[in-house]
């Protein structure tokens, strides 16, 4: 009895706890828009006055900058000089995600005097395992204000200056011009070429890093005489299929880490001009086998369309239409079937309390089966859908065209392309994918039921 | 596969990262033999993986006669591009290393 009631307690205590966290993000949410609010309505444009409110130059380093800094001015290449160009230098860093935060984290403490924070997105619970600068109470704050927050506890010298929103065709010009040095921390396609546009037009060096699962790349663009745009090395964007991001694909924290400390590095040679720029290179890094390779790669391309002498890009353009995604990296609903072939989570729900016999595939791969699957789910991974063996694994139930089956996946995309997959050849069987997946069964059916 | 007596096999290590060993079984790195008696140049290698060892959504790796864009060819760890593209000609022991680009962070 004693232990059934402590055992209640704990569950009840859990719930409380969640749903506080839960509280504490939308009000997080709620404060955060009400300072945008009052910014914007307090002092109209006033974000871009202080952003070109003239920098103060420093001739020389206080006390204070000589006991905080005493470690690297001690260093032959940096010295008292480095420190002061750093404190003279102002860093842009686009994405305050996994490759953001610690760059920030690095550039400020090193004392980095000018800081400016891109993000329109807001922090997620999901965020803060790789995302180091942001905490469980700030869940729900836009994460330009979260970091700062973070940096200035480490070093209140460093002036920050946040844009909570979308760097787009038509602010990009006007903020990177405010900057000496870029970092691109951003996770999608559409947002590298358009950084990379505008500090090839500007001529700012772009420190370009990306991470996803246990590998990272890092190089630097736009840098001196010779080094070449993100254009050209990849003229082209690559097909959208073809582009995995951290939110599908997974990714580990020390590894979106390794890369961003490098890009504050590069950054800082950059600044003060010491050591060998990583441009013309790239660094590449596999978390596995815990090995680094710094490949040779082409420099300027003679008829780039952007960096050559007769460029046919002269302003910037449309990034997520010539790409041909969107400019982050949520994941876009596909509509691959009719709705006869699909079926809402809470009809699936009827299904099962009328105790239907039916066959639920879940084609998700197995270490997302793992986290959490429904009570009647089969794990067949969509390669096994796609590749035809589960054809002779459920042979029996296929035998039967009336015999009901569902395919469900973590939100209904994958789904969808095993279902017209098996369609395709079982044309008249009662294949059916389940609308919206997992996230729509914890969104109507079970609140309980985890979501990633 | 022992060939011509007279010409050895041509030995080259292939390598896949961030994502490209995927399309190839999920194997990083491999050593292939081919026919010493012929001249192998980027592009017929590139053949030579489409009909061998390329297991899964060819047009993820190829398109046209070339690899798609986002796909970075190193041949001993510099960029092809250096070194004459498809029209390069594989020597013995070269190291061909296959990229995917990353974009998250």
């Amino acid at each position: 009895m004693i232990a059934a009631a402590a055992d209640s307690f704990e569950v009840e205590k859990a719930k409380l706890c969640r749903k506080i966290a839960e509280l504490q993000a939308a009000l997080n949410a709620k404060d955060q828009k009400l300072r945008e609010l009052q910014t914007r309505a307090d002092n109209y444009g006033a974000e871009d006055e202080v952003q070109f409110a003239p920098r103060d130059k420093h001739e020389a380093l206080s006390n204070d900058d000589i006991a905080r800094y005493s470690r690297q001015l001690i260093l032959t290449d940096f010295g008292v000089s480095g420190q002061l160009k750093l404190k003279n230098s102002a860093v842009l860093i686009v994405g305050m995600g996994g490759l953001g935060c610690p760059a920030a984290q690095y550039l400020a403490s090193a004392g980095c005097g000018n800081l400016g924070l891109v993000d329109y997105d807001q922090v997620e619970r999901s965020n803060l395992h790789r995302q180091t600068l942001h905490t469980v109470s700030r869940c729900g704050m836009s994460k330009a204000e979260s970091a700062r927050i973070a940096l200035l506890e480490l070093n209140p010298h460093c002036r920050i200056i946040c844009h909570s929103h979308l760097l787009n065709s038509f602010n990009a010009m006007h903020i990177i011009r405010a900057y000496d040095v870029v970092l691109d921390c951003s996770d999608n396609v559409a947002t590298r070429y358009l950084l990379n546009d505008a500090c090839s037009m500007l001529q700012r060096p772009l420190v370009s890093g990306s991470a996803l699962k246990l590998d990272g790349q890092l190089t630097v663009y736009c840098y001196g005489e010779h080094g070449p745009c993100y254009r050209c090395i990849y003229p082209v964007p690559p097909p959208p299929e073809a582009v995995t991001n951290c939110g599908d694909g997974g990714v580990l924290g020390a590894v979106t880490g390794t890369i961003g400390a490098m890009q504050a590095l590069e950054a800082i040679k950059v600044i003060v001009g010491f050591g060998d720029v990583l441009a013309g290179r790239m660094l590449i890094f596999d978390g596995n086998s815990c090995q680094f390779r710094n490949i040779k790669i082409r420099g300027k391309r003679p008829n780039c369309h952007l960096c050559s002498a007769q460029p046919l890009i002269t302003g910037l353009i449309d990034y997520e239409l010539f790409c041909g995604m969107n400019a982050n990296d949520k994941d876009n609903a596909l509509q691959l079937l009719g709705p006869e072939q699909r079926i809402k989570v809470l009809d699936y729900h009827n299904l099962v309390a009328q105790t239907v016999p039916h066959l639920l595939l879940d084609v998700r791969a197995p270490a997302e089966f793992e986290i959490c699957q429904l009570p009647d789910a089969t794990n067949v991974p969509l390669a096994q859908i796609l590749d035809d063996s589960y054809i002779q694994r459920f042979a029996e139930q296929l035998k039967n065209k009336q015999y009901p089956i569902f395919v469900v996946c973590r939100r209904g995309n994958d789904s969808q392309i095993a279902v017209q997959h098996m369609k395709a050849r079982f044309p008249d069987h009662s294949i059916r994918d389940l609308e919206d997946g997992l996230h729509g069964w914890t969104k109507l059916v079970d609140q309980n039921f985890p979501i990633y | 596969m022992m060939s011509n007596q007279n010409k050895p096999d041509l030995k080259i290590i292939l390598e896949f990262s961030a994502g490209a060993e995927l399309l190839f079984g999920n194997i990083k790195r491999r050593e292939i033999s081919l026919d010493g008696t012929q001249k192998w140049t980027i592009a017929n290698l590139l053949k030579w993986m489409h009909v061998n060892i390329l297991t899964e959504r060819p047009e993820l790796f190829i398109q046209g006669d070339t690899v798609r864009p986002g796909i970075l060819v190193l041949i001993n760890d510099t960029d092809w591009e250096l070194l004459g593209e498809l029209e390069y000609e594989l020597q013995p022991n070269d190291n061909v290393l296959f990229i995917s680009t990353l974009h998250g962070g």
